[in-house]
């Protein structure tokens, strides 16, 4: 279980990266996506792994520690309307820079790939 | 208990949502409603300031949940002297806003209302958790605020903004699990005690998320190599906007030493004072950075942002210094800097409004309408923010000099801080000289400037020289400030036995 998750952390984690280091608005925000997605999963295993327990006390044997999902409750909500605002944002650049390169501009090698 | 510490939470919260639902009626209501909601602020934010004075540390348990475990607002000297700084700086902001200059989106004075509520918000938690939420908000407040106004520079810098900073979010998260993850708190005093006893097999662990929370931290005070962002998005945002933004670098500064003398400072057993290391030569070469920037700068507003830089770089010196009275120095410098920076702005702007087509880029133009005015005005700004006597960063660069006097690190500050101040002298005075003097035979046709206007950038001014002669409460006020940081264990006793008010339960 912990290695399962942890290997999902880190594909997620590596894939937002890699895709964040591209030069187009578009890879750039699925990039973002990825990494919160990623983040996300991280703070739910800050609370350790506890399959099949529930969040309160006394209701059948141990519990596990509902903070955490309040925590990501709250990263969930922020990160949705984050990338919302930076799509608004991206559509805006595309259409005052005439092209969807971050920097703004569009050179030979960047048409390329 | 006294609610008085959550107003300046809600007084903007409540001013911002009611100037949205007003969204529409007369530019005249928004800018009364707006203003009047200042003032109440700077009410509050003096009373707050007066109460820390005193020395206590008052804190206030949201929804009467006591710490550890509920979310806390903590008053201490700190968090009042930021409050304070922050409400002072947006009444002046605002002031110069609605003279005219909070056109053409009428929703400025709603968003800025929220941008002061996330800003307050930070100053004031206890909470690392809590901290975060009112980076979103304040985050994007300012992303809205960026872009007020439109155009395709506003566009790209604040594309540049708003990307770096969402993967600064998701950094502080990482860094915000990983703390949660080994100490099982969030609380910042709760943190302390149980980063105190940090195991060596948690020592790596624990190094990661701190340096983490660092980066982090680092990219909001505009930290070499994370300011890249900084220049050209205040460069190209509106004059009101940019002044108010001389908060948000502070805002990192703030909680790099909130963090690093509460949770990682002295008392943090074997994670102890492990930023300094880092913070050390990155604030110098951030200095250093920025000097080169504002000689290199070919416009007036890209300058005055590189000044910003400069600044950073001072004030993240004094923290990685890392003494009583680095910090206190620390602290006078950060109060000046605000303040002065956000004049430059907004004199900057009334600059250029004067300059017709060539704007801000600092090359041979026709006359100013009124150069001796703004040109005394540009060489007080100029004088106050290079540390020149008699203003106030010459007090606080002094200070900060003084309170180096120990070690190998002395010779390093003394000579990175005098000649960035010689270099800001020569890079101000050819912006200078090539505006006021070097002109064409002719005068731009402008109008003159806002007397209201004017008057708030004068204000500005004058509080740099009551800084610098009425300077004795404040240094006796950051002096007694540095005490407590550096006694953290008061800052934690004082949040850790606060205790939930009896008579009020929780179903």
């Amino acid at each position: 279980m912990e290695i399962l998750v942890a290997v999902v952390i880190a594909v997620l984690t590596s894939c937002g990266v890699y895709l964040l280091l591209r030069g187009r608005t578009f890879p750039i925000i699925l990039g973002l996506t990825l990494l919160t997605y990623a983040v996300n999963i991280f703070i739910f295993v800050s609370g350790r792994l506890n399959p099949g327990k529930s969040t309160i006390i006394g209701v059948g044997e141990g519990y596990t520690d509902p903070l955490p999902q309040a925590l990501v409750l709250t990263a969930i909500v922020i990160s949705f309307a984050m990338t919302a605002f930076v799509m608004v944002l991206a559509l805006r650049a595309r259409a005052e820079l005439g092209n969807d390169h971050v920097d703004g501009r569009i050179k030979v090698e960047d048409v390329k790939s | 208990m006294s609610h008085l510490i959550i107003a300046p939470v809600l007084i903007p919260l409540l001013t911002a949502i009611l100037l949205l639902l007003g969204t529409g009626r007369p530019l005249r209501v928004q800018r009364s409603i707006s203003f009047l909601s200042i003032i109440a602020q700077l009410g509050v934010a003096t009373a707050l300031l007066l109460s820390a004075a005193e020395g206590s540390i008052t804190v206030y348990a949201l929804g009467n949940w006591a710490p550890p475990f509920g979310i806390v607002l903590v008053l201490d000297r700190l968090s009042a002297l930021m409050v304070f700084v922050t409400v002072v700086l947006a009444f002046f902001c605002l002031w110069y806003a609605v003279r005219g200059n909070d056109k053409p989106a009428d929703s400025l004075h709603s968003v800025l209302h929220f941008l002061l509520m996330g800003v307050n918000g930070a100053f004031l938690t206890g909470d690392l958790f809590n901290l975060f939420v009112f980076f979103e908000v304040l985050l994007i407040s300012s992303y809205t605020l960026l872009l007020h106004g439109g155009g395709a520079a506003r566009i790209k810098s604040g594309l540049h903004y708003v990307l770096l900073n969402l993967v600064g979010s998701s950094l502080f998260l990482i860094a915000a699990a990983l703390l949660y993850g080994l100490t099982g708190t969030l609380n910042m005093a709760d943190m302390a005690e149980k980063v105190a006893q940090t195991t060596p097999a948690e020592a790596p662990l624990m190094n990661a998320a701190a340096l983490l929370l660092l980066v982090v931290f680092g990219l909001k005070a505009a930290m070499v190599p994370l300011y890249f962002w900084l220049p050209r998005a205040y460069a190209s945002a509106s004059a009101p906007v940019a002044a108010m933004f001389c908060i948000m670098t502070k805002i990192g500064v703030y909680s790099i030493i909130r963090m690093y003398t509460l949770v990682f400072g002295d008392t943090a057993g074997t994670v102890a004072n492990l930023a300094e290391p880092w913070l050390w030569p990155l604030s110098l070469i951030t200095l250093g950075f920025g000097v080169a920037g504002a000689l290199a700068a070919r416009e007036l507003r890209l300058q005055v942002a590189y000044l910003v830089i400069v600044s950073v770089g001072t004030m993240l010196a004094g923290v990685a210094l890392n003494t009583e009275q680095a910090l206190s120095a620390t602290m006078y410098y950060l109060i000046h800097s605000t303040w002065v920076c956000g004049a430059l702005f907004l004199l900057a702007d009334l600059i250029v409004r004067q300059r017709g087509a060539t704007s801000d880029r600092i090359i041979t133009g026709p006359a100013l309408r009124q150069p001796v005015k703004l040109g005394a005005l540009f060489f007080i700004a100029a004088a106050a923010v290079i540390g020149m006597p008699p203003l106030s960063g010459f007090v606080g660069k002094v200070m900060l000099m003084q309170a180096a006097t120990t070690d190998e690190r002395t010779f390093w500050l003394w000579f990175m801080l005098l000649a960035a101040g010689f270099v800001t002298i020569t890079a101000l005075s050819r912006s200078g000289s090539t505006i006021f003097w070097r002109t064409e035979n002719r005068v731009a046709k402008a109008e003159k400037a806002d007397r209201g206007a004017l008057l708030a950038v004068i204000t500005m001014l004058a509080l740099s020289l009551a800084l610098s002669f009425g300077g004795n409460p404040v240094v006796q006020y950051t002096d007694a400030l540095a005490q407590q940081l550096k006694n953290p264990s008061v800052y934690t006793e004082a949040v850790l036995n606060h205790k939930a008010i009896p008579g009020v339960h929780h179903e």
